[in-house]
């Protein structure tokens, strides 16, 4: 099985006719539905539906707190390593960005300095990233780095280049529980003209890594397109419809959707799609309508005030206190080569406070050493 | 033992309704509800709660080792051996030997898993822990379950936190009509209606939680179950008349039958 065959069947053209020919009558029809269908999704996408945001909003509170209560999962990316061999015109870490400052992979020590960092502000769940660099951060280093960081938090999800099944086979046998991979675009043109070098520029082998993952053992996808590429209602639609089958083709699997937004991006390239915030909005409920048990995560690249009136509205995971400096947390400071600026720079007790506020319950744990057969015996440091 | 008294595992308890603590806003909601529904049985989700951490924990916090028995649940298991080395784990920390048997290994509807869960229980079961298992509404794996030694029979009334209400009415009834354990129904009971309904229907107990957490007012709402569970439960200890399609008169042939010699 291959998401290729599925996202054959919705080229632009005919979602754009789909977007196009959504009517009043048509979004208050998806509004009203139980179940609703790829047609439903391209109405609550379209300008139309714009004038809907309200009710779509309720809709998707109603849905959010009926899958997963008023809870909001905390976890923190650290990053390992900002070495990288792709050239996405986008992102501060490609060589050709002309960034200058110190590129670096973390070793075993330095990771556990950062981990215990972490752990100290009462994070139990991390991202570990890299760039797209197999070579020099192999597979083998990433397992060693998901062990490590096992030993501070029973929950390890990891967002590095794609791999082969037995790849991330093996890295669920270190006790990888999660896979973030956004495919950044699914319009194939697109791809091709901002990916210009490296295994990355191979659209095929990407758009099935997260269900090679899936096979593989791993229990959370997280899926996305990197808004600002491409038009962000086809990309939402082909998102919305990529969660719908990785549902299906690994239904072991819990999935989650990211919405992760060019705002800061090097100078040689100029953002072709902006999108408002209210458009994101619309695109988060229209997303949350199609999907109404998949996670959503929100990173620090949005706005602190933006991201608090998110928390009603459908999100299920957020990130706090990030850096996306390999030793940002207390190795290197501000020494390395940073992949984006972050915009909500307060400290994860702070978000904490605020979604309590906001009526929610901020999860610390939602994973257990006891899962996997990595953990063998007591963790060293719970 | 009080007339309303009910066992499991010759232990007994006052209250029919068990509480699930996922998806609370805040430990004082849930705090709220259980001190509303008097819930004695409580369950909490292993990979949620930070047993090393229990004071700072939200909902581990709230929970009273006098007044609750800690019901450790597996959920997000999706094989036996997972599921065994939680429930080992959570006894290895200090909670009793316990173990709410939840083998969901999809997380879109969290259906249990039956070939796993019997597996688990007959592990679990050797290993000496109460099993009280979660499973799909099939009379014949609660009878199976029994007989590798589960303390009760969890069988839902429809997928977890659906609030739909006892759609698997016409299992449950011959689950509870052939169960020599507590039958308990478990999972998407959203109103206290339903709870009565299953009370009603001669289930043991019923287990809720998101009809609780989803509530605007927490102590109303747990008031609101406890008090429907115990309705269904006397309305079922009376002895309901059976349901009838039309009006009946209340002795519409006695003047023929009294004629008849």
């Amino acid at each position: 099985m291959s998401f290729k065959h599925e996202i054959a069947e919705w080229p632009e053209e005919r979602i754009a006719a789909r977007i196009a020919e959504a009517d009043a009558a048509a979004v208050e029809r998806a509004l009203a539905r139980e179940e609703r269908t790829p047609a439903d999704l391209a109405a609550l996408l379209s300008p139309v539906a714009a004038d809907y945001l309200e009710p779509m909003a309720k809709e998707a509170q109603r849905l959010t707190r009926w899958h997963f209560g008023r809870t909001i999962g905390m976890y923190v990316p650290l990053y390992i390593s900002n070495i990288c061999g792709a050239d996405c015109v986008y992102c501060g870490y490609a060589v050709r960005s002309g960034n200058k400052e110190r590129r670096r992979t973390l070793g075993p020590d330095e990771i556990r300095r950062e981990c215990d960092i972490l752990a100290g502000h009462g994070y139990r769940s991390v991202l570990l990233l890299t760039g797209e660099a197999r070579r020099a951060v192999p597979v083998s280093e990433i397992a060693e780095a998901v062990a490590i960081s096992r030993e501070y938090f029973p929950s390890v999800a990891a967002e590095i280049y794609a791999l082969d099944e037995a790849d991330y086979a093996t890295l669920v046998k270190h006790g990888l529980e999660g896979v973030t991979l956004y495919m950044e675009t699914y319009h194939r043109p697109t791809y091709a003209q901002v990916h210009l070098k490296g295994e990355k520029a191979d659209y095929d082998y990407r758009i099935d890594a997260i269900e090679r993952a899936g096979h593989a053992g791993v229990r959370r996808l997280s899926i996305g397109a990197l808004l600002g590429l491409y038009d962000w209602r086809q990309e939402g639609f082909w998102t919305a419809l990529h969660g719908r089958y990785l549902q299906k083709a690994c239904w072991r699997s819990a999935i989650s959707v990211s919405f992760p937004r060019l705002l800061h991006v090097p100078e040689r390239f100029g953002i072709p799609h902006l999108v408002s915030d209210r458009e994101l909005v619309q695109l988060m409920l229209a997303m949350r309508l199609f999907l109404p048990e998949v996670g959503f995560n929100l990173s620090t690249r949005e706005r602190a005030d933006f991201r608090d009136g998110l928390i009603h509205l459908g999100v299920t995971m957020m990130s706090a206190g990030s850096s996306t400096r390999p030793g940002g947390y207390g190795t290197y400071g501000e020494e390395t080569l940073e992949q984006f600026e972050i915009e909500d720079t307060r400290s994860p007790e702070e978000v904490a406070a605020v979604i309590r506020a906001a009526g929610y319950d901020p999860v610390w744990k939602d994973f257990d050493y006891a899962f996997d057969d990595a953990a063998i015996g007591e963790p060293s440091h719970q | 033992m009080k007339e309303t008294d009910f066992e499991i595992a010759g232990r007994a308890f006052r209250s029919r309704l068990m509480v699930g603590t996922g998806k609370f806003p805040s430990s004082e909601a849930l705090r709220q509800t259980l001190e509303a529904c008097d819930a004695e049985i409580v369950t909490v989700a292993l990979r949620r709660a930070d047993i090393g951490q229990a004071e700072s924990d939200s909902i581990l916090s709230v929970l009273d080792p006098k007044r609750h028995l800690i019901l450790p649940n597996t959920s997000g298991a999706r094989t036996a051996e997972e599921a065994v080395r939680l429930a080992r784990m959570a006894r290895a920390a200090g909670l009793e030997p316990w173990v709410k048997l939840e083998l969901t290994p999809e997380p879109k509807y969290l259906l249990p898993d039956p070939i796993e869960t019997l597996k688990a229980a007959e592990m679990l079961v050797a290993d000496g822990f109460v099993v009280l298992p979660y499973i799909q509404a099939d009379p014949v794996l609660a009878k199976r379950l029994e007989e590798v030694g589960t303390a009760t029979v969890m069988p839902l009334g429809a997928p977890i936190g659906s609030n739909k209400g006892v759609k698997t009415r016409d299992m449950i009834r011959i689950i509870i009509e052939q169960a020599t354990v507590p039958v308990v129904v478990d999972a998407g009971l959203g109103a206290p209606s339903h709870a009565a309904e299953a009370m009603e229907m001669g289930a043991d107990a019923v287990l809720v939680n998101t009809a609780l957490a989803d509530a605007e007012d927490h102590a109303a709402m747990g008031r609101a179950f406890g008090l429907a569970v115990e309705a269904g439960r006397l309305a079922y200890r009376a002895s309901l008349g059976p349901v009838r399609e039309t009006a009946e008169a209340s002795s519409p042939l006695s003047g023929f039958l009294k004629s008849l010699t």
